[in-house]
């Protein structure tokens, strides 16, 4: 019984170099294409990438706060105990002093991890917060993000010095940060990232904060501590 | 191929043979996207996309395609549709890849297009794969907007919310908020909900097929009778 559009079937496909062939001769030809394919897109994702990151930027800081292209000043932290991956850090500055640092955390939620997105002044203070992407609940834990909840803005101009530590939790947990009915484990776990954040940021502050490489070498002082809040 | 096949093979796709609500293929993906019919309509048309070129490719290829060797042929050309649409929808369609991005890769796993691949490209022209697959992807995105559409007013009250987010802003007229100030019923929004939207769903398509074969019979009964 042949195989396909009942075509008689010859003998040079019964042998297993003609199917040996024919599935690298594929491959070879899928690699192709997809090549092809990739030559021609990553250019404009990269693009769109660079545009949905940008939005995302200045969602959290405001743009009379910096005078310079977000992307452009990225500070990247080398893995170490504390993280798995590097860190990317954003900074915008102003007159050529640091005005805000913005960067990624990761808490563990109810359904996985919730990646959010936080920005701080060169103090230390929360200028905003928002969540780039999660899958908690439908419903229940999704009022963390911005469209649906005004929640992630109760961390606006909080920091580890007018918040203390042992208010950094639910308020189920003795903390300052409102729960959501039914749903407990996903801001307790936005909470916990954001307040890791911080800490990141006080362990980081005199690589985080040190004055921005600009042309013009004369107008920067030496890469000295920055004066402490 | 004439008008009575194509109008067969639209049959085929769209009620008789439909791959979620006759075939029973393809759960998983339909069950896991379906919480509003946006998700839906956006998964069904990445997959009626795959589906239509994975038809092609296998059709044009099946008098040199092996029996032996067929199921590995098969997966690497859908694997390599699937990541090609991937890559497209990246560059071109970047918004409605963020919503739908963590759903293409699965289309692989979509043992649907296998299952269209084995038992109709591969022994079939072009042009009638190509309305196959045409209409079977027709047909699941019918189930995955109807089984989306249903869940979602169950769930939130809406129909097709944010699908300007995903379409672009010329579709918010399809936005609609059936039921205002709903508090809404979160079974629905999840999987439990979709099985018991795909149960009723299926019982009525059951129903509806019944009554009809019922018809069918009683007509010819009265023809016997005549007879």
């Amino acid at each position: 019984m042949p195989y396909g559009h009942g075509v008689k079937d010859p003998s040079y496909r019964k042998r297993t170099a003609y199917h040996a062939m024919l599935l690298g001769g594929m491959a070879t030809l899928v690699s192709a294409v997809l090549v092809m394919g990739d030559n021609a897109t990553r250019d404009t994702i990269a693009l769109r990438q660079a545009e949905t990151l940008q939005a995302s930027l200045e969602q959290v800081i405001p743009p009379e706060l910096h005078d310079n292209q977000l992307l452009d000043d990225v500070i990247v932290l080398p893995k170490d105990a504390s993280r798995s991956r590097p860190l990317k850090v954003y900074r915008g500055h102003r007159n050529q002093a640091i005005t805000a640092l913005a960067f990624e955390v990761v808490g563990h939620g109810y359904a996985g991890a919730i990646t959010s997105l936080m920005a701080i002044d060169a103090n230390g203070k929360i200028l905003g917060v928002r969540v780039l992407q999660h899958s908690e609940t439908p419903g229940l834990g999704d009022k963390i993000e911005i469209q649906r909840d005004n929640w992630i803005r109760s961390f606006d101009g909080r920091s580890l010095a007018n918040t203390p530590l042992s208010s950094w939790a639910v308020k189920k947990d003795g903390g300052q940060f409102d729960q959501f009915t039914g749903a407990t484990i996903t801001p307790r776990a936005v909470v916990e990232a954001v307040q890791a954040g911080l800490e990141m940021f006080e362990r980081e502050r005199a690589q985080l904060l040190a004055p921005p490489a600009v042309t013009e070498e004369a107008e920067t002082p030496s890469p000295a501590e920055e004066t402490p809040s | 191929m004439n008008r009575q096949r194509i109008k067969y093979l639209a049959r085929e796709g769209l009620w008789d043979n439909n791959i979620a609500m006759a075939q029973l293929l393809a759960l998983c993906p339909l069950l896991a996207v379906t919480n509003t019919a946006t998700n839906g309509l956006g998964l069904g048309l990445a997959t009626l996309v795959v589906l239509f070129f994975s038809n092609l490719v296998v059709a044009l290829l099946r008098d040199i395609i092996t029996q032996e060797v067929r199921i590995a042929v098969f997966v690497l050309l859908i694997a390599g549709i699937v990541t090609l649409v991937d890559m497209m929808m990246n560059a071109w369609l970047h918004d409605l890849h963020k919503v739908l991005g963590l759903f293409i890769p699965l289309i692989v796993s979509n043992c649907a297009i296998l299952g269209r691949a084995e038992s109709f490209a591969s022994r079939q022209p072009i042009t009638d794969s190509m309305f196959d697959g045409l209409f079977m992807g027709l047909g699941f995105i019918a189930a995955l907007v109807t089984l989306g559409g249903v869940r979602e007013i169950l769930g939130q009250g809406t129909l097709f919310a944010d699908a300007a987010l995903m379409f672009g802003e010329g579709l918010s007229v399809i936005e609609l908020t059936l039921i205002p100030d709903y508090r809404g019923f979160l079974l629905m929004a999840l999987p439990p909900g979709g099985f018991l939207v795909m149960g009723f769903l299926l019982a009525g398509k059951r129903l509806l097929d019944r009554r009809q074969q019922a018809q069918a019979e009683m007509v010819l009964q009265m023809r016997e009778a005549e007879a």
